[in-house]
């Protein structure tokens, strides 16, 4: 098996001097998609924003066999880690075109790429990113993170308050950007998480509360029950965690 | 009508001149949320190195005139973008500290200007046609008010120009949205800072050695006694907003005339009822999306 991508260690995080994280450990496979899940508040989103250094933190993050734990946002994102951050935060005021143009780190090996996974946003090009559909300003924020050759995306909750069909169309986007490049993925939404995880890792209260294959706890009801507040099965009825 | 047409062009000239230096509030405000209280030594500082080039090129000639305006502008960037390196980068979201640092750096650069150049005005001479009037529709319209609102135009659409079609640009506008996601797209925004630093500084600098054409002379208090207004201009206008600092700074100035003429020299203090008003009734500014 090969070295992880991502290794995480004693990770804690705080926002305004609150503690958010508390000694997070866990590794990323060098392939396919790992779900970081969890109950609301839990730590996700943080444990993200701390592991590229948006918010302030202590521990060891290792990328590729390299402590980055010490570097700079930029630095560390320039190393080959894409964000797609909750809430898509696209630039209003940008147009599609500028939004993709400003995340080109290399002049865009990846435009073919995204051009074909998103030709809506190619049809949109000059078209304000503020006024697309929730759907749209979510394909913007994956294709920023697609645009370059990562060697891994960080994704926060990517089909949060999207339609139905939308979701289905990010989660294959996501489906055909994890042949390429290994993802660390938050989602509340357990069939998404069925259908593209491979490993899973829960938070609880701000620490590490199981580990394991995504198939294995998305298929113990009781254990979804008890890690994510939902059953299972309900999940797979309904498409939602919560 | 001549007054009115007076009153409207002189208030141009003026609003010009707020622009200069509210330009680059706006931008440092919007990018970094930094309220630099040091911004008018930077006008003074390009007030003063305008004059001094000027003094030893020896002339009152257009091509001197013209040079020293670059030379302020040069002087202003410099200054602004090293006061960016070496104090403010180390101060981002620490904002009780970065008043202490501008206002502390605005009293003392004061202090070395009064120790360089002495506390008395500066006289300073120009091309002759600066100091001439010309026949607008009966009104007698000093000529270096048309210099002032060429030159602010010409500020307003390299700013533009600028924020559209570069690289830097395209950051900027991005950071002045979500600074942290800019970040988080790999780049460095500090860089960015210290280029948005530089063009304020430039405005500044260029607007110091055109104020003191306005007013005849240059002195250490220049940039202060500007600074307010230009603060005034860039709250009414929306803190981090370009056009609302331009807007504002014609209306405020205009408004500013009309007060002083024709209510007894009441300028000031209608001004100041404008800012709260709009506070009142519009606290994001004009154009603002924040205050």
């Amino acid at each position: 098996m090969s070295a992880p991508i991502l290794r995480v260690a004693g990770l804690s995080a705080h926002i305004a001097g609150q503690q958010v994280v508390e000694d997070v450990s866990f590794e990323v496979p060098a392939t396919g998609v790992t779900a970081l899940l969890g109950r609301n508040g839990v730590g996700k989103t943080s444990t993200l924003k701390a592991i590229i250094g948006l918010i302030g933190r202590r521990g060891t993050v290792e990328f590729d066999g390299e402590r980055i734990d010490g570097q700079p946002t930029h630095r560390i994102v320039q190393r080959g880690i894409g964000y797609v951050p909750e809430d898509r935060e696209v630039f209003a005021s940008l147009s599609v075109e500028e939004n993709l143009r400003l995340a080109e780190r290399h002049g865009g090996p990846n435009r073919t790429l995204v051009d074909e996974l998103f030709p809506d946003l190619v049809a949109r090009a000059s078209q304000p990113a503020g006024t697309l559909s929730g759907g749209q300003q979510q394909m913007v924020s994956l294709a920023r993170a697609l645009i370059n050759d990562n060697r891994l995306l960080l994704v926060d909750e990517p089909t949060k308050g999207l339609a139905p069909l939308i979701v289905v169309d990010v989660a294959e986007a996501l489906a055909r950007a994890a042949r390429a490049v290994p993802i660390l993925l938050v989602e509340q939404n357990l069939e998404v998480v069925r259908k593209l995880a491979h490993t899973v890792v829960v938070l609880e209260g701000g620490r590490v509360a199981h580990v394991g294959l995504a198939q294995e706890l998305l298929d113990d009801d009781e254990l979804t029950k008890r890690l994510l507040g939902v059953h299972s099965a309900h999940a797979q009825a309904n498409g939602e965690a919560s | 009508m001549s007054t009115v047409i007076l009153l409207i062009i002189t208030g141009l000239g003026l609003g010009a001149l707020y622009f200069l230096v509210a330009s680059g509030l706006s931008l440092i405000y919007g990018l970094m949320g930094v309220l630099n209280f040091a911004h008018g030594s930077f006008l003074t500082l390009g007030a003063f190195a305008g004059w001094e080039f000027a003094r030893r090129m020896g002339g009152g000639s257009w091509l001197t005139f013209f040079a020293s305006l670059v030379v302020g502008a040069v002087v202003g960037a410099v200054v602004a973008a090293a006061t960016e390196f070496l104090l403010i980068r180390r101060l981002y979201e620490r904002h009780i500290e970065q008043v202490l640092v501008t206002v502390g750096l605005a009293l003392a650069s004061v202090a070395l200007f009064d120790g360089i150049w002495g506390t008395d005005p500066i006289y300073v001479t120009g091309p002759a046609w600066l100091t001439q009037t010309s026949d607008i529709l009966g009104a007698r319209v000093p000529n270096d008010r048309f210099v002032l609102i060429i030159a602010a135009v010409f500020v307003l659409l390299a700013i533009v120009a600028f924020l559209k079609f570069t690289r830097y640009g395209l950051i900027i506008r991005a950071g002045v949205e979500n600074r942290s996601m800019v970040t988080a797209l790999g780049i460095d925004v500090r860089r960015a800072f210290t280029v948005v630093f530089a063009i304020g500084g430039a405005a500044a600098g260029l607007g110091g050695v055109l104020a003191s054409h306005y007013f005849g002379y240059v002195s250490p208090q220049l940039g202060g006694s500007l600074l307010i207004f230009a603060f005034i201009v860039t709250v009414i206008g929306g803190l981090g907003s370009l056009a609302g600092a331009a807007m504002a700074s014609v209306i405020v100035a205009i408004l500013q005339q009309f007060a002083n003429f024709f209510l007894g020299g009441t300028g000031d203090l209608v001004v100041v009822l404008l800012l709260a008003a709009v506070l009142l009734i519009r606290p994001t500014g004009l154009r603002g999306s924040k205050a």
